[in-house]
């Protein structure tokens, strides 16, 4: 196996042209695994640790540049404000250990219907900033996921950054695991509101072979918070609009069955956390306090 | 590569003793077995079936040995002597004879330069399968076609059991359950089932075996128990045991997952073979192919009790699924047999205990061994009684608890403390933790004090808190007539002035801290300061197996021997030197204490030091504890075991009635040790054990798929034990109230707190879903019902 280290953004690029089949490793919470249990054996790695601005971020404009190799550690203690839905997802990542290595473009790279940044990504709305020597290209993170452990990245094309709407309002994830941490999603739900566009927006983890958004969930509640007054009013929700949001959420998924849990389990635990991510997300819309406290 | 011996300072025994490896292991420098090393050493590498049942066509080895770096590949054709071993029933293959009985069962070694080479050489060895249907539950195993896994058993049990895929079976019978029915007020009856669950220790699988000039080996290995390793690996080496020594290596945990052998034989054969050291480490994936688990179990229960609340009788069945192979299957048959009906006073019995043989991952020691299984389905059918009696749980429990001179429905009379109710009423009078402490004053929740944690699946939705209560009984040793002894040598010699004590026994330092009380139980008989444990090996006779919470009582009971047989050869070595000097050397009861011989008045004759001067005292002893008997085979009548331990648990639970998920918010303990010769350990015992029983009730489970017979998810990834955000606070409270048979009237500590935990954290999620919960581990599907 031969392990490429380019001293810089250029050199990947021209690394990667000229060995498409590389795998890229910056944190190597994921591909050490597949290595060291023999999942996968590539010819060559690619390593990224040596070029800096993979590791910064930006948050001048209304979209935060987030490099793709920025740990979870540091989005979790340093981005909460700007990204609040994708540092509570980035606080369920692994164990402390995991969280200081990996990162959301890892995350995407692998493609795991089971990733907890997916969720947060599609809720918040992104952009993936695909380049190659051929150019850069921006992908939204809704067509980026194509299929189990596959996305829409050329064979040519590292990931530069995330561009991630700043949040404007509220922001939940929630992720069912049958331990109380450093647990793999059974399933997971993100909510965002954006009341700027007065639109929700949501993301499903782990309950259908790519990350997905209710869709349907949202259009209900985006025109019943419109048709009912609700962005005007701040008043409380109505129990059966959240009832429905959270039945419409379920029925986004197409889950399986499998070790981890049933697929039965799957949509129901889907629907339960979207009725209450969106009470944490209106109550925090209209009293400003937030709803949730961690170390 | 050899580890020195640890020299120790500290206390002697009832004084807290922090362990010589525990900051070594906390901090990553502890030398475990993994990291053995030997210039030129080969790395051996297993290639295991992929089928739990399959004929072996052919082996075609060509491939593997034809790479570079490959030195050698053995396949049962290469065996040189014994081909089989096991614990109790030789019925293991050292290597698949045409046959496959379990997913993961050894087909063939390889040795390379390399450990990527091996792997690469294992890949390549072409092995042609012919599949066979394969036999996982009692109803396949015993069905009138069904395939016989071991046709020709010679084993003890073959003759009495009702089908040669039953391993053993073993009924106790006691009173007349039939006329005990016909008075009963109340009957409850339930159908329980336990999942298999895993030691899950930290250490995986390793040793190096390093050929000798003589033509013997030097194996350094993680295990259990040496002598019994000895016992098994000379025979399939075709040596003598005197040609095969070994030497214990760092341990990374057992509970019971190392008592059988895994890779010992395999690294020697490999080492004899090639005339190279050889190493074998396993990774974590084929560490859960590379050991037995905890039986699952199907279990069937009925209970009677009268109008008073006082049990009349029990009729029971448990089913073990033992695997493709024996193991400890009979021993843990006896176990759940005649501990099944819990610790309580029972006139009437009826119960049946037997073990299955099946193409299921082999099963066998593991901490609470059988009777972790009957204890949650008797302590559920306990609740049920109570509550159809209108009883709390406690108050009935306290009603039928068993008490010093009870009776077993074994026949054997309980001659020690057995304070059940006083554990129950212990754990029941602590104050409860308060409720919902997730609320904090700014308002927001602290996610951390809900189920899901940091998953942040609940802010106080759906939660509902439940409490619930269980009390288990364990034997301590090993029984039913086993001989089980250890052997210890202590020696006393004057370095730099200083007396100095060493303490050689074959016992395995798991991480049950050993090591600790023979320093402490040297100090105290010996008087010295200093006390050195010398490493583990088979130059010293058996210390037994470190398992059965049985170590400190019977290697303990070795060393205190010994250290009192020295003890006498130094105030005889002291009457012969100074005797004539002080009338005190013939006539007072004298004592070694702090360095110093003194009479028991306190005066001192003179330091150890001058009564050594240049000679060295040392003596080795064996030491049994009181013999049992074998349980009677048709009424499982008999002393079978030496001494019973208990425990009890209160469980309080925060459960997400809509999610399915559960934070254990406290795990209180109560149990009675005898002594505690090392209260600092004795406690760790206690909350490891609670832990490891929590695990088992609501996540650790290997799952084997039904049809296939296959394991589905070996890996930590998916076999989940509990992490610290799990781990509830466990205040323990110990009772020490003496056993006059035991040393210092200690009582075996390791296993009682594996049992009751389990069981109590499940009567809590009852309470607070009021769902039946008959199957452990218990999943988010069966509180939602999904």
């Amino acid at each position: 196996m031969d392990f490429l280290r380019p001293a810089g953004w250029a050199e990947a690029l021209a690394a990667k042209a000229e060995h498409p089949t590389a795998v890229p490793i910056a944190g190597g919470t994921d591909v050490m695994v597949e290595i060291n249990f023999d999942h996968r054996r590539p010819d060559r790695l690619l390593d990224l640790n040596r070029i800096g601005e993979l590791y910064t971020w930006e948050t001048d404009g209304p979209e935060v540049r987030l490099g793709a190799a920025v740990p979870y550690t540091r989005i979790m203690h340093e981005l909460r404000s700007e990204l609040p839905g994708l540092a509570l997802a980035a606080h369920t990542v692994g164990s402390p250990q995991i969280r200081n290595r990996g990162s959301v473009g890892g995350n995407l790279g692998a493609a795991s219907p089971a990733g907890d940044c997916h969720p947060a990504l599609l809720a918040a709305g992104a952009t993936v900033e695909a380049e190659s020597v051929r150019g850069t290209r921006l992908i939204p993170v809704e067509e980026f996921y194509t299929g189990v452990k596959r996305n829409a990245l050329a064979p040519d094309e590292l990931i530069r950054a995330i561009r991630i709407q700043r949040a404007t309002g509220p922001q939940q994830f929630a992720k069912v695991g049958t331990r109380n941490a450093m647990v793999i999603a059974v399933c997971a739900f993100a909510m965002a509101l954006h009341p700027g566009e007065r639109t929700v927006r949501t993301g499903i983890g782990s309950a259908a072979p790519t990350p997905v958004r209710a869709r349907t969930a949202e259009d209900f509640l985006t025109a019943e918070l419109r048709d009912g007054g609700y962005w005007e009013s701040g008043r409380p929700l109505e129990p059966s609009l959240a009832a429905e949001f959270g039945r419409l959420a379920a029925g986004a998924c197409n889950p399986i069955d499998d070790v981890r849990g049933s697929a039965a389990y799957r949509r129901h635990a889907v629907g339960v956390l979207a009725r209450r991510t969106l009470a944490w997300v209106w109550a925090e819309h209209t009293t400003g306090e937030e709803n949730h406290r961690c170390a | 590569m050899r580890s020195t011996g640890l020299t120790q300072l500290g206390g002697r025994i009832g004084e807290s003793t922090p362990r010589p490896d525990g900051t070594l292991k906390v901090t990553g420098e502890f030398a475990y077995a993994s990291d053995l090393w030997h210039e030129d050493m080969l790395w051996g590498c297993t290639l295991r079936s992929p089928y739990a049942h399959a004929r072996i066509r052919s082996i075609d080895i060509a491939p593997a040995l034809a790479m570079a770096g490959v030195h050698t590949v053995l396949t049962h054709a290469d065996l040189p002597a014994a081909t089989r071993y096991g614990l109790e029933i030789q019925d293991t293959p050292v290597l698949a004879d045409g046959v496959v009985r379990h997913h993961g069962e050894p087909v063939a070694l390889v040795a390379a330069d390399h450990p990527e080479t091996a792997r690469r050489a294992a890949a390549r060895i072409v092995v042609e399968y012919q599949q066979l249907p394969v036999v996982t539950d009692e109803s396949s195993a015993t069905a009138e076609d069904a395939p016989v896994l071991h046709p020709d058993r010679t084993d003890p049990h073959a003759a009495h059991v009702p089908h040669p895929n039953i391993v053993h079976r073993q009924p106790v019978i006691r009173g007349d359950v039939a006329a005990a029915r016909q008075r009963a007020h109340v009957i409850v009856s339930g159908d329980y089932e336990v999942g298999m669950q895993d030691q899950a220790f930290l250490g995986p699988e390793s040793g190096l075996a390093v050929p000798a000039e003589d033509g013997g080996v030097d194996l350094y290995i993680a295990t259990q128990w040496l002598h019994a390793d000895l016992r098994q690996i000379a025979p399939v080496l075709g040596l003598p045991e005197n040609k095969v020594r070994m030497t214990l290596s760092g341990v990374g945990g057992a509970f019971g997952g190392r008592e059988d052998l895994s890779m010992q034989a395999h690294a020697c054969l490999l080492a004899l073979r090639t005339g190279k050291p050889v190493k074998m480490v396993y990774n974590r994936f084929e560490s859960f192919f590379g050991h037995v688990h905890r039986h699952p179990a199907r279990l069937h229960y009925e209970h009677g009790a009268d109008r008073d609340g006082r049990l009349l009788f029990v009729k029971a069945r448990i089913v073990l699924d033992g695997g493709a192979y024996a193991s400890s299957s009979p021993a843990v048959v006896g176990n759940a047999a005649s501990l099944g009906i819990g610790p309580y006073e029972v006139p009437h019995v009826d119960m049946e205990a037997l073990a299955l043989y099946t193409n299921n991952p082999p099963c066998g020691a593991m901490r609470g061994f059988g009777a972790v299984q009957a204890c949650f389905a008797y302590e559920a059918q306990m609740d049920k009684l109570a509550a159809e009696l209108g009883l709390g749980p406690v108050e009935f429990r306290r009603r039928n608890a068993m008490s010093q001179g009870s009776v077993m429905p074994t026949g054997q009379l309980v001659d020690s403390p057995a304070p059940v109710a006083e554990l129950l009423r212990r754990v029941k009078a602590l104050p409860l933790p308060p409720p919902r402490q997730w609320e904090t004053a700014g308002g927001a929740p602290d996610v951390r004090a809900l189920p899901g944690g940091l998953s942040n699946t609940t802010h106080g939705e759906g939660v509902v808190r439940g409490v619930g209560y269980a009390v288990g009984i364990k034997n301590v040793g090993f029984s039913e007539g086993f001989d089980d002894y250890s052997t210890a040598r202590v020696r006393m010699e004057v370095i730099g002035g200083e007396p100095v004590v060493t303490v050689h026994t074959a016992m395995a330092e798991v991480g049950q801290g050993g090591v600790t009380v023979h320093a402490q139980i040297a100090r105290t008989e010996l008087g010295v300061e200093q006390v050195t444990i010398h490493p583990a090996d088979t130059r010293v006779g058996s210390a037994g197996s470190t398992s059965a919470s049985r170590q400190t009582y019977v290697t303990g009971g070795a060393v205190k021997h010994a250290c009192e047989a020295v003890r006498e050869q130094v105030l005889a070595l002291g009457r012969a030197r100074f005797g004539t000097f002080h009338p005190a050397w013939g006539q007072a009861e004298l004592l070694l204490e702090n360095g110093k011989v003194v009479t028991d008045g306190g005066e001192v004759l003179a330091p150890i030091a001058e009564v050594l001067g240049g000679e060295a005292v040392e003596s080795e002893r064996e030491w049994r504890h009181r013999p049992t008997q074998p349980f009677d085979p048709h009424t499982g009548q008999g002393f079978g075991h030496v001494q019973y331990s208990f425990a009890a648990h209160r469980a309080v639970v925060e459960v997400d009635t809509e999610l399915g998920l559960v934070k254990v918010i406290e795990l209180a303990c109560a149990q009675d040790v005898g002594k505690a010769l090392n209260p600092l350990s004795v406690t760790g015992q206690i909350q490891g054990g609670t832990t490891q029983g929590l695990g088992l009730a609501v996540m650790e489970e290997i799952v084997v798929d039904p049809a296939t017979a296959r394991v589905r998810n070996p890996s930590f990834t998916d076999y989940l034990i509990p992490t610290i955000l799990d781990t509830p606070a466990i205040p323990v409270d110990v009772l020490e109230l003496a056993d006059e048979h035991a040393p210092y009237g200690l009582r075996g500590v390791g296993e009682a707190p594996t049992l009751s935990s389990t069981p109590a954290v499940v009567a809590a999620i009852r309470q607070a879903t009021g769902l039946a919960l008959n199957r452990v581990p218990v999943r988010p599907e069966h509180l939602t019902g999904t």
